[in-house]
């Protein structure tokens, strides 16, 4: 993974809430045995109409958006299955982080195991970045705060997967590194 | 000591490094259930670093979301080369790494959530993960069970971790009496319908009460599962004599002194009287009814007697353009009644109701009455035990005398990646877990229910009051 300190981009804005995983990338597409590539189903029912044509009204489709790096959604994004495609989609489209009030729990670890940053801000800079498409956002991973014009919101990280995000290491070596203290785990409890 | 909660004597005993500031906790996961969608790729994972499963006996693979559920001698035929290579990636893996695979066509194949419990693997007090988000529903037993993502389940496979946060617990306390023809889905739909789809968010659910106690393993099941659709981490519900009983007579559940010894242990397990929750909420469960969603996610929900509800009711923006764009896709109208509404498909199965209970109440409506003209009705049985059983009753024969269709075991239209699936446009009453735009097919249109409202859709061809059904 490349190391992340600092996203400077453009946002593109969804604002329905509760936007489902099967959304961001329907089962259809969860046939492949890759992770890479699934930047073309990102949101495709909402995308693409019913002869694949692109909807020019959604957000993703419309070509002031190349090249942005930051998905601004409704509240309690990315809730429904554990599918790792969608945040490997939302990645794989450019998307490197994604700003909601809330975000869906399983979503939001995958998320943070695939470079993309699950950004929780309060409810009025939410509002605000919600109803400014296209605005200018700075997220900076060691101050943990999202700047936007006037707008300073701060959201919460947990320092291990800030840690892991800025340095371009996965939690696996970790867990790795702990096979004395689990091997000690499962002796005790063989004698449990 | 302090008064713990089911979910903190759980999680305090698999913690194998405790939580800090700076790092999550590591947690010991004693059951690993896979399937084969998403898996591959966290094996790739072991390949790419030349990593080996730590503890390949504690992890169970099946085959579910991509199988066949064609009825006869078509069985074996993938719906796509795509699903075809996903199977087969499955049986090389698990030939790699020396995992025990219940393949399509064996004995114990089915739906992950299904043969756990019937296998006897799902115990009080331990943690399962599996990657997939309705994992919960092995909480029904005590268990603290939620679903991961495909990485996670690459640490567990090569270290039987995973890194977690605790989280928080919130109280489901539905005390009463279900009345007649209101079944565990109704209840855990009603749930879903007063907390919201976020609001279980970075929780546990506990389910307390007399309403939950009265219920079967199996109808605990459906309340678990559906934790999730409330965002919650995981569901659970306190281990009893009907958990031990249903434990008794599975093939993997300890045996003579071990079942003592387990027994002892897990009768530990319950809330201490005063634990403390982070939060509760209290339903009535003698009020609840039957009931059914009407939008695009499980929240969605009323009892069935019940109208569209009016987006210019609310005063919440977004809660307001979220019901619209819900009714603009389900192409329903405001102040319009449920009851009535034409169906054109109805789908009895999926993790959350294709028990051989839930079985039993779609044939108790179904049993000599006939599926409307121009429904279509499959009833999916969750696991080929589910399927076999079911035939010893001769519930196959109420289902295909009635004119639905009778077929092999499989996640089948709830997710619609096997083939069986909706028509654009067309409606279904589905037994399954989401109603979410195209879950069971590209423009398809889902109302969520119980069995015993599945059924009588099929017969009215319409959404239709159970109880007025029931004899």
């Amino acid at each position: 993974m490349e190391p992340i300190r600092r996203i400077v981009s453009r946002t593109v804005v969804l604002p329905q809430r509760d936007v489902d995983t099967d959304q961001i990338i329907p089962a259809r597409y969860l046939k492949t045995t890759q992770r890479t590539g699934l930047g073309k189903a990102l949101f495709a029912d909402w995308r693409y109409d019913r002869d694949g044509q692109p909807r020019p009204e959604f957000p993703l489709n419309q070509p002031e958006i190349a090249g942005a790096r930051v998905l601004v959604a409704g509240a309690n994004f990315g809730c429904g299955s554990s599918r790792e495609h969608a945040p490997w989609a939302l990645h794989d489209f450019g998307f490197r982080a994604v700003v909601s009030s809330s975000i869906a729990d399983i979503f939001r670890s995958n998320a943070l195991k695939n470079g993309l940053i699950p950004v929780v801000i309060d409810p009025v800079a939410h509002e605000r970045l919600l109803s400014s498409p296209g605005a200018e956002v700075t997220i900076d991973l060691e101050t943990r705060t999202l700047v936007a014009g006037g707008l300073t919101a701060p959201f919460p990280l947990d320092p291990f997967a800030r840690h892991c995000l800025m340095n371009g290491v996965d939690e696996l070596g970790f867990l790795l590194s702990q096979s004395g203290d689990i091997a000690a785990w499962e002796e005790a409890a063989c004698e449990r | 000591m302090r008064a713990r909660t089911l979910f903190e004597k759980v999680w305090d005993a698999h913690v194998v490094r405790p939580e800090t500031a700076d790092a999550p906790a590591v947690l010991y996961v004693d059951l690993h259930l896979v399937h084969e969608v998403t898996s591959p790729q966290a094996f790739d994972v072991l390949h790419e670093r030349g990593l080996r499963v730590r503890r390949p006996e504690k992890t169970v693979a099946t085959m579910d979301h991509s199988t066949p559920t064609t009825p006869g001698g078509a069985r074996f035929a993938i719906a796509d080369a795509q699903g075809a290579a996903q199977l087969r990636r499955l049986e090389e893996n698990c030939a790699e790494f020396g995992i025990e695979l219940h393949a399509l066509g064996t004995a114990g194949q089915g739906i992950v959530h299904v043969i756990g419990p019937e296998m006897g693997l799902t115990q009080p007090g331990r943690t399962i993960v599996c990657g997939d988000s309705h994992t919960s529903t092995h909480g029904a037993f005590g268990a603290l069970a939620f679903g991961v993502g495909t990485s996670e389940v690459a640490y567990v496979l090569a270290t039987q971790c995973v890194l977690q946060r605790r989280p928080r617990t919130l109280e489901i306390r539905v005390d009463g009496q279900l009345r007649p023809g209101v079944t565990a889905k109704d209840l855990i739909l009603a749930v879903i319908a007063r907390i919201g789809v976020g609001g279980g968010a970075g929780h546990v659910l506990e389910y307390t009460g007399s309403a939950v106690r009265a219920l079967s393993m199996e109808q605990r099941m459906t309340v678990c599962n559906m934790s999730i659709e409330a965002g919650a981490r995981a569901g659970m519900v306190a281990p009893d004599d009907t958990t031990f009983e249903y434990l008794a007579k599975t093939p993997r559940a300890p045996k003579a002194a071990g079942w003592e010894r387990a027994l002892a242990a897990w009768r530990a397990l319950p809330s201490d009287a005063g634990a403390p929750y982070d939060a509760a909420v209290r339903i009535d469960g003698s009020a609840l009814e039957p009931m059914i969603t009407y939008g695009t996610n499980p929240g969605m929900a009323l009892p069935v007697g019940a109208r569209v509800p009016d987006p210019a009711a609310l005063s919440d923006a977004s809660a307001r353009a979220s019901l619209e764009k819900a009714l603009r896709y389900m192409d329903l109208r405001p102040g319009q009644p449920l009851i009535g509404q034409k169906v054109d498909v109805v789908f009895i199965g999926s993790c959350t109701n294709s028990r051989i209970e839930d079985l039993r109440g779609a044939a108790s409506v179904l049993r000599g009455r006939k599926v409307a003209k121009g429904v279509r009705a499959l009833v999916v049985p969750g696991s080929r035990r589910v399927k076999q059983a079911a035939e010893a009753e001769g519930l196959d024969r109420v289902f295909t005398d009635a004119g639905a269709e009778w077929r092999e075991p499989g996640c089948s239209m709830c997710i619609a990646m096997n083939g069986d699936q909706l028509e654009p446009g067309q409606y279904a009453v589905s037994t399954s877990n989401r109603n979410f735009e195209g879950r069971q097919g590209k423009g398809g249109r889902t109302f969520l229910a119980s069995p015993l409202t599945a059924a009588a859709a099929a017969v009215a061809g319409s959404i239709a009051d159970p109880r007025e059904l029931a004899r």
